[in-house]
């Protein structure tokens, strides 16, 4: 790694070298994959107290505290205690142990220094063996040799904070009020990182901010739309603003990998694994969580991957995100992870974990919040052989109470799925079959919202369809599944009420053979979008569950992501650099129409920026759908506006263009006129190409190719 | 009307040249043996047969009766279009790939490869009036261009060389003393190889396709850019009408990662671009893997591409085509 330049010094060698730093592109410059030669981006500052990143500092020495003093004699013998103590945490360093003696008394003075390898085996030194009892009147108080210059410069009066005059910030909503309505995207292709509008009107996005580098793995919004995080080496950062992006909070996290914000994005939680020192050891894991706005630690978890890695699969180095579930809706009130035998309830006044007791549940396997309260659902599978029945129960939050239970028998798996209100729960249980060789799929439907929170079961018509989506209308009663044998798998919808009777659910159409295997449903319910990924190659049906009717279909071939706009507007439909070919994205009208497609290559992202949810009521909304003529005849006259606008602006590119075009030709025309002669000559007199009018003349051509003489001979009168 | 497909190839097309009359088709492939067909009907009229190696490209007279090719066997060799026997063989000390007559065809242009630490070069020969009177001689040598040149071309009056190849980079050289006098710049030229060059009728102008996806069209008198046109597919042949304002590019996925997606992937298709509006017009399918090479015969109404699956496309227009209104 090089040394890390200042500006002064660039200068300097750039003069030295006869360069004119003013010629060089400096944005043109780009660095090999992989390859940072030393230079370090410009968030670097983010983290310059870093303890772990000390290269030459003393962070890998701990200072044990509170040992025995003990005389010249036992000396010998307490240091082979320390040792053992200390070696099995990590390779204590070649005269890394020192124990210094009071050399008036040739007593140990009752402390020690230890040195380590690296500083990540002293700070779990610290952590195993802080508050160690030795014996009844020795526990060790470990500490980082760092920190102890830190507690010595804390001072002994007690001053007050400062308080800081209150500065206006911006109104970080201000995308909202855009007076065309329009909605923001961002993208990352390439090293660029882009921010813009879907100007829909005008069929092309329109740029909002763009920066290099702006992250060093991938981007993410705030569930509210209000901040764009960032993730580096050294932590996440949030960015946002009325205008432009500028950083906002920073949150240092050495080697952070994920980030997740709660639902009313007043949390963050961060995670990073990292190398075991020993290589028998698991990873170690530590989050850490952050209050948005004031960038505080609220609380962090520290432990080895497999603590963290209960129930769930798949996820980074064995942990499933998010680890810590957020639940009670908007509010951020609780947040809970799943453990051995456990749930763990967190709330957010204290950060501590509801009545100090974790929710025990023998073997849970999966658990999910209802997305608008505090219930919990947890699913456990059998156990002991199938003489207890595997269970899927609702659970109150702080009560604990447990709302409805439901027991359920041959299970081999169960998949919990929560309508966007909260009204619903649909559980997916997969049964074996008596031989217990195949399973098969059925439903079990809670209604939350009603008393007793009654269950349904739901069987498919054809019991054995193996299901390959399930979605729910978000806001709606509906939801879709597709089911069936691939390559071209039936699709049925499902109302939770039926025509006549509210609490019953009843199918309202199967669409047979499609070539699809995901479902997107619009935000705003109504409309559905099948698409065949993968190995359906980007097949897009639009479908119109009200009518029933398929309003369009399409193809983006190869593609990887489908999103909706907040507002069930438009769609994206892009490609990402999974594939090396066709990297980009389309975006559609909610009807199928493609309005345009922009290629880049290298895609990596595209995220629509959320919306808060609307602070219309109900009965607003509703007034606003039944007069929709008048309010959208605004909105039509600046269409039409716009489009007239868009077909001027079209012309007169065209005719410039042709003029520019026509005035090359007219040079051209001259100079070849110019060259006339001198090609001439060239072509020794015949006449150059375009002034000779040749004509196709009909030559016939004999050519004798062979003469060969034979003789007949004729004979007469055989017959 | 439906193409004529030339199956005469054993191995992928490199390149396709219409003689001055548009009645005649030459073809060049990888397997050894150029071959001449009737731009018309498509009918096979023979081979020349002679090289060793690939061959890259060729050239044939104003005249129709000489036919220059370059080949991979380290040769150039002349031919009598009419005869199919060989004339004369330039020799080199590494590959030959693009040939191109000068004016009045008395000289002509030849590339070779880099080759065991020889760098590439472009020569330039006499074609003498008689065959008999040919010799090797080169007039001039260049040196310089990094890589292989993919294609040379005369300039305006024989008195420029225009090159392109994988440095991305076109250049054109004073054909007298052999010095660069312009070259494209970094911003506005390609990123990648340049695979193909094609003059204009008039030679006014030129256009270029490079593996970056993207073809252009320069001045040849002052190498200013004049237009560029943007493809999904890394261009691996270009032509322009020499009636209509269209320009056809010609390209795909790269022929090694061909069988490992979907055959729509490749999009092995001929692309039709308004010349002037820079805007895709429509395209044509049919190959089954890259194109490699395309030519519009000289009277605008058909064009012929030729692929990395040895076939080569003969397309006469529809009637439709010449009132295509964007």
């Amino acid at each position: 790694m090089a040394e890390v330049m200042s500006m002064e010094e660039i200068r300097t060698t750039a003069s030295r070298l006869g360069i004119d730093l003013s010629e060089v592109d400096l944005d043109s410059i780009r660095l090999p994959p992989g390859e940072d030669f030393g230079i370090r981006s410009d968030d670097d500052d983010l983290n310059e107290e870093d303890p772990l990143e000390f290269d030459a500092g003393f962070g890998n020495i701990i200072v044990v505290d509170n040992l025995p003093v003990v005389p010249k004699e036992k000396f010998e013998k307490l240091e082979g205690v320390v040792r053992k103590i200390y070696s099995q945490i990590g390779a204590i360093k070649e005269d890394g142990l020192w124990m210094p003696v009071d050399p008036a008394t040739q007593k140990t003075l009752g402390y020690c220094f230890i040195e380590y390898n690296t500083p990540q085996e002293a700070e779990i030194a610290k952590e195993k063996t802080n508050l160690y009892k030795l014996d009844r009147s020795h526990i060790f108080a470990v500490n980082l040799f760092d920190d102890i210059e830190k507690f010595m410069k804390v001072p002994d009066e007690w001053a007050p904070p400062e308080t800081k005059p209150y500065t206006p910030g911006e109104n970080l909503q201000h995308w909202l009020t855009d007076d065309k309505a329009r909605d923001q995207f961002v993208i990352r292709a390439g090293s660029d990182t882009e921010v813009l509008w879907n100007d829909a009107r005008h069929l092309k996005p329109e740029p909002v901010y763009k920066r290099s580098f702006w992250t060093e793995s991938f981007v993410q919004w705030s569930p509210l739309g209000t901040y764009l995080a960032t993730v580096h080496r050294q932590g996440a950062a949030v960015w946002g603003g009325a205008t432009s992006f500028n950083r906002l909070m920073r949150y240092a996290h050495p080697q952070v990998k994920l980030i997740d914000f709660s639902p009313g994005e007043r949390f963050l939680v961060t995670y990073s694994s990292h190398e075991p020192s020993n290589p028998r050891d698991t990873h170690r894991v530590v989050l850490n969580i952050f209050d948005v706005r004031t960038g505080k630690v609220m609380r962090d978890f520290k432990g080895s991957a497999d603590e963290f890695a209960i129930g769930g699969t798949g996820g980074v180095a064995g942990v499933s995100w998010p680890v810590f579930r957020w639940g009670g809706g908007k509010d951020d009130k609780y947040f809970a992870r799943i453990g051995k035998n456990v749930i763990s309830v967190y709330e957010t006044e204290t950060f501590t974990l509801i009545d100090k007791k974790s929710l025990k549940a023998e073997n849970v396997m999966d658990f999910n919040w209802s997305p608008t309260d505090p219930i919990l659902s947890l699913y456990v599978p059998e156990l002991g052989g199938g003489n207890q029945p595997a269970r899927v129960s609702l659970v109150q939050i702080p009560s604990k109470v447990e709302l409805r239970q439901k027991n359920l028998f041959s299970v081999s798996d169960c998949k919990m799925y929560w309508q966007s209100n909260g009204d619903y729960l649909a559980v997916k249980v997969d049964r074996y079959t008596k031989t217990k060789k195949s399973t098969y799929t059925g439903f079990e439907l809670f209604r939350i919202k009603e008393r007793d929170i009654p269950i349904e079961v739901l069987e498919l018509e054809n019991k054995n369809d193996k299901i390959i989506a399930f979605a729910w209308e978000p806001k709606g009663h509906r939801f879709a599944v597709i089911h069936g044998d691939s390559p071209r798998p039936d699709i049925s919808f499902y109302s939770m009420r039926s025509t006549n009777n509210m609490g019953r659910v009843s199918k309202v159409a199967t669409l047979k053979g499609k070539q699809a295997n995901a479902l997107y449903w619009s935000p705003a319910g109504r409309f559905v979008i099948l698409a065949g990924l993968k190995g359906f190659n980007g097949q897009l049906e639009f479908f119109n569950v009200d009518e029933l009717e398929t309003m369009a279909t399409a193809e983006h071939f190869m593609a990887t992501d489908i999103e909706w706009d907040p507002t069930g507007r438009y769609v994206a439909t892009s490609v990402t650099s999974v594939h090396e070919m066709e990297n980009g994205f389309n975006i559609w009208s909610f009807n199928g129409k493609l309005l345009y497609r922009i290629l880049k290559d290298h895609f990596f992202q595209f995220l629509w920026r959320p919306r808060p949810p609307s602070f219309l009521s109900p009965e607003k909304e509703e007034e606003i759908a039944k007069n929709l003529k008048k309010y959208s005849k605004k909105y039509e006259a600046e269409d039409q506006d716009v489009s007239m606008l868009l077909s001027e602006q079209d012309r007169e590119k065209r005719k410039m263009l042709k003029d520019e075009w026509e005035r090359w030709v007219s040079e051209w025309k001259r100079l070849h006129e110019e060259e006339k002669l001198e090609r001439q000559r060239l072509r020794d007199g015949e006449a150059s190409d375009e002034e000779e009018e040749y004509e196709a003349k009909e030559v016939e051509v004999e050519e004798l190719l062979d003469i060969s003489e034979e003789v007949l001979s004729f004979e007469f009168g055989q017959e | 009307m439906r193409p004529i497909l030339m199956k005469g190839h054993e191995r992928p097309l490199t390149f396709l040249k219409y003689n001055r009359d548009g009645d005649l088709l030459f073809s060049c492939a990888k397997d050894h043996n150029p071959t001449v067909w009737f731009a018309d009907n498509g009918e096979r009229l023979g081979t020349y047969r002679g090289h060793n190696g690939a061959v890259w490209c060729c050239d044939v007279s104003r005249d129709s009766t000489r036919l220059i090719t370059g080949s991979a066997d380290q040769t150039a060799k002349l031919w009598s279009v009419q005869a199919g026997t060989q004339l004369y063989s330039f020799n080199f000390d590494s590959p030959a790939r693009a040939v191109d007559f000068a004016v009045g065809d008395t000289l002509a242009v030849i590339t070779t490869d880099p080759f065991m630490e020889l760098p590439s070069a472009i020569h330039v020969k006499r074609i003498a009036r008689s065959p008999s009177e040919q010799t090797g001689e080169s007039v001039l040598i260049i040196k310089g261009p990094q890589g292989r040149i993919n294609r040379a071309v005369w300039g305006p009056l024989n008195k420029t060389i225009i090159s392109a190849g994988e440095d991305a980079v076109i250049r054109i050289w004073d054909s007298e003393t052999g010095k660069m006098l312009k070259e494209s710049e970094k911003e506005t030229g390609h990123k990648k190889t340049i695979t193909s060059l094609s003059k204009s009728a008039d030679g006014s102008h030129f256009i270029s396709g490079s593996l970056d996806k993207s073809a252009k069209i320069w001045d040849t008198r002052s190498l200013a850019l004049i237009k560029t046109y943007v493809t999904e597919r890394p261009v691996n042949a270009v032509a322009m009408s020499p009636l209509l304002d269209h320009v056809v590019l010609g390209g795909g996925q790269d022929a090694s990662a061909v069988t490992t997606t979907d055959h729509r992937a490749g999009k092995f298709e001929a692309k039709f671009f308004d010349k002037i509006l820079q805007e895709e017009i429509g395209g044509v399918k049919g190959h089954f893997g890259p194109i490699n090479a395309l030519a519009f015969n000289p009277d605008g109404r058909s064009f012929s591409s030729g692929g990395e699956d040895g076939y080569v496309r003969l397309h006469h227009f529809d009637p439709d085509y010449f009132n295509i209104k964007i």
